[in-house]
C-alpha cells in the first residue's frame, strides 16, 4: 500500500499502476454534474476557476448535510460515467486527476493516457466510513447548488484504488 | 371503522426515513457477512470489509449509510376498513421533508427538466388497498446510481425461461461495476409494463433469504421450477459473472435475486429488472 500526499505532480502520479491501493492525504475538490457544467462554462469564457486544475484531484461527490458537531456528512463517490462528457475539456485545461466510482468511457481512458492524468476509485456506497478520513471541509464555489457545490476537502489516509493509470491501463476487465 | 390521523402518519414517515437511511437492514448485513466469508480474493474481502464497517460507522455516528439518500419510494398498504382523517399525501410528503431534514440526509429532488429545485419531497407513493384494518407503510430510499440501470422488456408470450433468464443476467452484466455491487436484483414478471416495474421495485423489499445447504441439495435434485428455485438459479448465474464487490472481481456480484409474479395478458410477457446497490435501505411500520 502506498501513501501519497498533495500537492501532487505528474511525476508522482505517473509512477502509480492500475489496481494499486493508495492512501491519500491533502486537498481534494468535490464536483458533480452541475458544478462540472459551470466549470466548463468558466473555461470557455476564460474566467478564473475556483481552484487550480493543474495540481487538483476532483472528487465526484455530493455529501449529505453536515450534522451538528461533525466536519462533513456521508461523502462517498458518485458514478463517474455521467461526468465523462465534461472531462475532455478539463483534462485539456490541465486537470491532474479524478476520484469516483465505476468505469469511464473509452474516450476518457485514451485522454487520461494522452494527458498523463489519473483516475482513482474509492469505496462505493460507504459514505459514512469515508467521512472519517475528512478532516476539514470548506465551500469554495457555487453554494447555491447545495450538495452539488464545490467543496475543498482536507483528507487524511483517504483510501483509493488506482483505476486508470497514466499509461491507460485499467483496473476493470473490459 | 378504525380512524387514523394523517398527522400521525407524518411523524411515522419522518422516523422511517431516518431509520432506513442510517441503519442497514439486518438481512442485508447478514448476507454481506456471509459473502465476506466466501470470498477468497484479498481485494474483494477488503471491499466487503469496508462495506460492513460502513454500516457500523453509520449506526454509531448517526450518519447516512450512503450520501445518495435516494428518491424516497413509499409503499402503502391500506386496509379497506380504515378511515383516514386529514390529507394523507400531504402528510407523507411533510413527513419525508421533516425526516430528511432531521436526519441530515441529502436533498436530491429536482425538477426533471429545469434541474434547479432542491427539495426533500415529493416522494413516489404506491398505494394498495387490502382487506382488514391494518395500515402498513414502507419507505425505500432508492439511490439513483442503481436506479439508472433499470430495464424493462416486453417479451413474446411464449418466450421460454432460458431467454428471460438471459435478459435478467445481461441486465446485471451491463450494470457492471457502475451501480455499486454486490447487488440485490428485483425482478417483476407479468402484469402491464408499469406494473412489472412496480413488482420489480417491490421485490427489493422482500427479505434476503439465506440458502441453507439443505435447500441447495433440494434444488439440485428437484428441477421443477418454483420462484425460489428460479431466484437461486439466477443468483448463481449472476455470481458467475465475476463482477464482484465494487466491480473489481470476486464471487459476490449479487447478494440475492427476488422475483414477484403477477398474471398478464395472453399477448404479452413483461419482465422488469430493478437493481439495488448493496446499501439496500428500507424500513416498515404497521399500524
Amino acid at each position: 500500500m502506498q501513501r501519497l500526499s498533495t500537492p501532487l505532480t505528474r511525476d508522482k502520479i505517473n509512477k502509480l499502476k492500475a489496481g494499486q491501493k493508495v492512501l491519500l492525504s491533502g486537498k481534494i475538490y468535490t464536483a458533480r454534474d452541475q458544478a462540472h457544467k459551470r466549470l466548463i462554462e468558466a473555461i470557455k469564457q476564460g474566467r478564473k476557476l475556483p481552484f487550480n486544475l493543474k495540481e487538483a484531484l476532483i472528487y465526484y461527490c455530493g455529501p449529505t448535510q453536515t450534522p451538528r458537531g461533525k466536519i462533513i456528512g456521508s461523502c462517498g463517490p458518485t458514478t463517474s460515467l455521467r461526468i465523462d462528457g465534461f472531462t475532455p475539456l478539463l483534462l485539456k485545461a490541465g486537470l491532474l486527476g479524478m476520484i469516483g466510482k465505476g468505469r469511464r468511457s473509452y474516450e476518457i481512458v485514451k485522454l487520461i493516457k494522452k494527458h498523463k492524468a489519473i483516475y482513482f476509485v474509492t469505496y462505493a456506497g460507504c459514505g459514512a466510513l469515508l467521512s472519517r478520513y475528512v478532516k476539514k471541509k470548506e465551500c469554495l464555489a457555487y453554494s447555491d447548488l447545495g450538495p452539488e457545490a464545490i467543496f475543498k476537502l482536507e483528507v487524511e489516509d483517504f483510501p483509493l484504488f488506482v483505476a486508470i493509470d497514466a499509461e491507460g491501463r485499467s483496473i476493470y476487465k473490459d | 371503522m378504525r380512524v387514523i390521523f394523517a398527522e400521525k402518519i407524518k411523524d411515522i414517515v419522518a422516523e422511517l426515513c431516518i431509520q432506513a437511511n442510517l441503519y442497514l437492514r439486518k438481512d442485508i448485513l447478514r448476507a454481506l457477512k456471509s459473502a465476506y466469508q466466501k470470498e477468497d480474493s484479498q481485494r474483494a474481502k477488503d471491499i466487503l470489509g469496508a462495506i460492513i464497517k460502513n454500516s457500523e460507522v453509520a449506526e454509531k455516528e448517526r450518519l447516512a449509510l450512503c450520501q445518495d439518500t435516494g428518491l424516497p419510494v413509499v409503499f402503502l398498504e391500506i386496509g379497506q376498513e380504515i378511515k383516514i382523517k386529514g390529507n394523507l399525501k400531504k402528510a407523507i410528503n411533510k413527513g419525508l421533508e421533516s425526516g430528511y431534514k432531521k436526519g441530515f440526509l441529502r436533498n436530491s429532488i429536482v425538477n426533471p427538466l429545469k434541474r434547479d429545485l432542491l427539495r426533500f419531497s415529493p416522494g413516489i407513493i404506491h398505494t394498495e388497498i387490502v382487506k382488514g384494518n391494518r395500515f402498513k407503510i414502507t419507505i425505500l430510499p432508492k439511490g439513483f446510481g442503481c436506479e439508472n440501470e433499470t430495464q424493462l422488456k416486453m417479451f413474446n408470450p411464449l418466450t421460454d425461461w432460458s431467454q428471460i433468464k438471459r435478459f435478467i443476467v445481461e441486465t446485471v452484466r451491463l450494470a457492471g461495476p457502475d451501480a455499486c455491487p454486490p447487488y440485490i436484483v428485483g425482478v417483476g414478471i407479468g402484469g402491464t409494463s408499469d406494473y412489472a416495474c412496480f413488482l420489480a421495485k417491490k421485490a427489493l423489499l422482500k427479505k434476503v433469504v439465506f440458502h441453507p445447504p439443505s435447500f441447495i441439495h433440494y434444488k439440485i435434485h428437484n428441477m421443477k421450477y418454483g420462484i425460489r428455485e428460479m431466484e437461486y438459479d439466477l443468483l448463481n448465474a449472476i455470481n458467475r459473472l465475476n463482477i464482484g464487490p465494487m466491480g473489481l472481481g470476486g464471487r459476490t456480484t449479487a447478494l440475492a435475486v427476488n422475483i414477484n409474479i403477477y398474471p398478464t395478458h395472453i399477448a404479452g410477457l413483461p419482465v422488469a429488472v430493478n437493481i439495488s446497490c448493496h446499501a439496500l435501505r428500507s424500513a416498515t411500520k404497521v399500524l
